[in-house]
């Protein structure tokens, strides 16, 4: 089969957050960047685990500037064959969906995985956006998929449940937690990944709908009030009066 | 004209979906124009949408549908009603088709969006990032706009009556996604939608002891949920796992116990309008983000919450 795997690149969980040119962009420094882990724990890996199971080829995909190549280098080590940069700044879902169907429509992909979300922004808009470009069924934040012939079968959370789909090829999937097990790319993978091929392409022209004007940081937490673990009336009686919420 | 997509799984509207409604109404009235909600199937009483604040409801007759053929009758509805502007839900739902109805209506799309746009300088909109570490405002240049409401970032409003259910003529394609089975969670309040949650951590030392947390549960009707390590030992069923890799949620009052607080937890509930925090370690890193805090054993706190809560129901 052939495969897609869309990564993207977001700041480390723990990274501190602050903005610059008057709160109008991301301050990059000091910021450790990483795969989003959705793409890399979970799409890439299961993507690795069907080619392995059928045969195939997987490749990364990211649209962004030339300081992504060293995650999508990562995406390499850890399996992925070969690599796609489309070399643009990825100013909003729209333009990235936009950019990634362009790319995908004429290549013929049995399947297109990426994350249910990137950490950094949780849109969680560009799979669906890529699967209505290609008109391609969608089955979003996937938690298990079983891969028989020509059909999947999905398991997923919704709310209140678990639902159980079944999808032929091919699709767009975005994966959720558990949909595959963290690989740790090995020396030797790493040593190899520098020899794969990382094809840097241009973008398409696209009329961009929406940007991000401005960032701000939440209010800051008014001081906690902390309160006498013997007087359970009065935390009651301050949710009620105070915070007003029961 | 603003359009809605009231969601109604099994033919129920469900709480965000009135939300979205009296979201929509109120953008209506800031750009001096109607609003109007969209129903796919048999939906029990399409037409209290009324009363949250649609001007009309529209119903598209047909079942079983998958993010395909919701997102293409979601877009041809909002073309032929020439609606500006698109809101649904950022439910599981919402995010399988908001980026299809975006691409078919070359939009600018939004997700996750927890105010009302500031219409001073066109069309800016207001959503959390960074897992809720800050707020990012979006201009949307487009001419239709697509998006998505955060459940429980704006208070439902009686804002008119009910309303005739009228139904649209947009053909369904058919489906190429298909439904095998759903397996029900038992019981509880869902907790997307919930207003108040108890959730519980590795502090509670193992699933027996879970009895503690469900019945402060149930004395304040809340719906529950846990860390991720909770889930990952199988304490408890994984949908109740919030943070980074789990569930977002927004509620009223979250009542964290027995949880340190790590930033991919807080990712998941740092917009919770109230903060509790029980914990024995005055030194957690959870009551940096807490309103109300609890220093002491959750084993003897919890049951003495639990007796004043049903004292203050009594
Ligand atoms: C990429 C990534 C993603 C992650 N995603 C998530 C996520 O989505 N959600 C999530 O929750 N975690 C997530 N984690 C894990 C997270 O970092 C923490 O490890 C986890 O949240 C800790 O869970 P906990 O607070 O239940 O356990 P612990 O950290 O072990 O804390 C237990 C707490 O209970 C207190 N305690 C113990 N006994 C008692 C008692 N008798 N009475 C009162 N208090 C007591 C302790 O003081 C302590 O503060 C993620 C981690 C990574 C690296
Ligand atoms: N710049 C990008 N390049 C490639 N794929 C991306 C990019 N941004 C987002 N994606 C993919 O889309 C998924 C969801 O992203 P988002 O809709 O932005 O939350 C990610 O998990 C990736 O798989």
């Amino acid at each position: 089969m052939k495969l897609l795997v869309c990564i993207s690149q977001t700041p480390d969980t723990t990274a501190n957050i602050s903005f610059k040119d008057n709160d109008t962009a991301f301050n990059p420094d000091g910021v450790q960047f990483i795969m989003n882990p959705y793409d890399e724990w979970y799409a890439l890996v299961r993507a690795l685990e069907l080619k392995e199971a059928v045969g195939g080829t997987v490749t990364v995909l990211n649209v962004g500037p030339s300081t992504n190549d060293a995650v999508i280098r990562k995406g390499l080590a850890i399996g992925a064959d070969d690599a796609v940069r489309i070399d643009a700044e990825a100013v909003s879902a729209d333009f990235v969906a936009f950019q990634i169907a362009e790319y995908a429509k004429d290549k013929g992909y049995d399947a297109i995985f990426m994350g249910k979300e990137t950490i950094d922004f949780n849109g969680a808009i560009v799979p669906s956006m890529v699967a209505e470009y290609l008109d391609l069924p969608f089955v979003s934040q996937a938690q298990h998929m079983d891969v028989e012939g020509n059909t999947a079968t999905l398991k997923r959370d919704i709310e209140g449940g678990v639902e159980v789909l079944s999808v032929d090829f091919p699709f767009v999937i975005s994966a959720a937690k558990d949909l595959a097990e963290q690989r740790i790319p090995s020396m030797k993978g790493i040593m190899m990944s520098r020899r794969k091929p990382l094809n840097v392409v241009p973008a398409v022209d696209f009329v961009n709908p929406v940007e991000v004007v401005h960032f701000a940081k939440p209010p800051a937490k008014s001081e906690v009030k902390m309160i006498d673990p013997d007087n359970m009336d009065e935390l009651v009686n301050l949710l009620h009066n105070e915070a007003k919420v029961i | 004209m603003i359009l809605i997509y009231a969601e109604s799984p099994e033919g129920q509207l469900k709480k965000v979906a009135l939300e979205a409604v009296t979201y929509g109404a109120k953008l209506a009235k800031a750009m001096g124009t109607t609003c109007a909600a969209l129903t796919i199937g048999n939906v029990n009483d399409a037409g209290s949408l009324g009363k949250y604040g649609a001007d009309k409801v529209y119903n598209i007759p047909g079942d079983s549908v998958d993010n395909q053929n919701i997102a293409r009758a979601v877009a041809d509805a909002a073309e032929k009603l020439d609606a500006e502007v698109v809101v649904m839900s950022f439910t599981t739902t919402g995010k399988s088709i908001q980026g299809r109805v975006a691409a078919r209506l070359k939009a600018g799309a939004v997700s996750g969006v927890s105010a009302l746009p500031d219409l001073t300088d066109g069309f800016v909109v207001r959503r959390p990032v960074f897992s809720g570490k800050a707020f990012a405002d979006y201009k949307i240049t487009s001419a239709h706009k697509v998006l998505s409401l955060m459940g429980n970032a704006i208070p439902l409003e009686v804002l008119g009556e009910p309303v005739a259910v009228e139904s649209i003529d947009v053909p369904l394609v058919s489906c190429k996604v298909r439904k095998l089975s759903v397996e029900k969670q038992a019981g509880g309040i869902p907790l997307p939608e919930a207003e108040l949650v108890v959730s519980g951590g590795r502090g509670f030392k193992g699933p027996e002891n879970w009895h503690i947390l469900l019945e402060l549960a149930e004395a304040l009707g809340a719906a529950t949920a846990c860390s991720r390590p909770v889930a990952d030992m199988d304490w408890r069923p994984h949908h109740e796992h919030v943070g980074q890799t789990g569930l977002a949620i927004r509620p009223n009052l979250y009542i964290a116990i027995g949880i340190s607080g790590a930033i991919q937890h807080l990712a998941g509930v740092n917009n919770s309008k109230t903060i509790v925090v029980i914990n024995k370690d005055p030194e957690a890193p959870f009551f940096k983000a807490a309103d109300y805090g609890v220093v002491g054993d959750l084993f003897e706190v919890v049951p003495k919450l639990t007796e004043a809560v049903k004292k203050f129901k009594a």
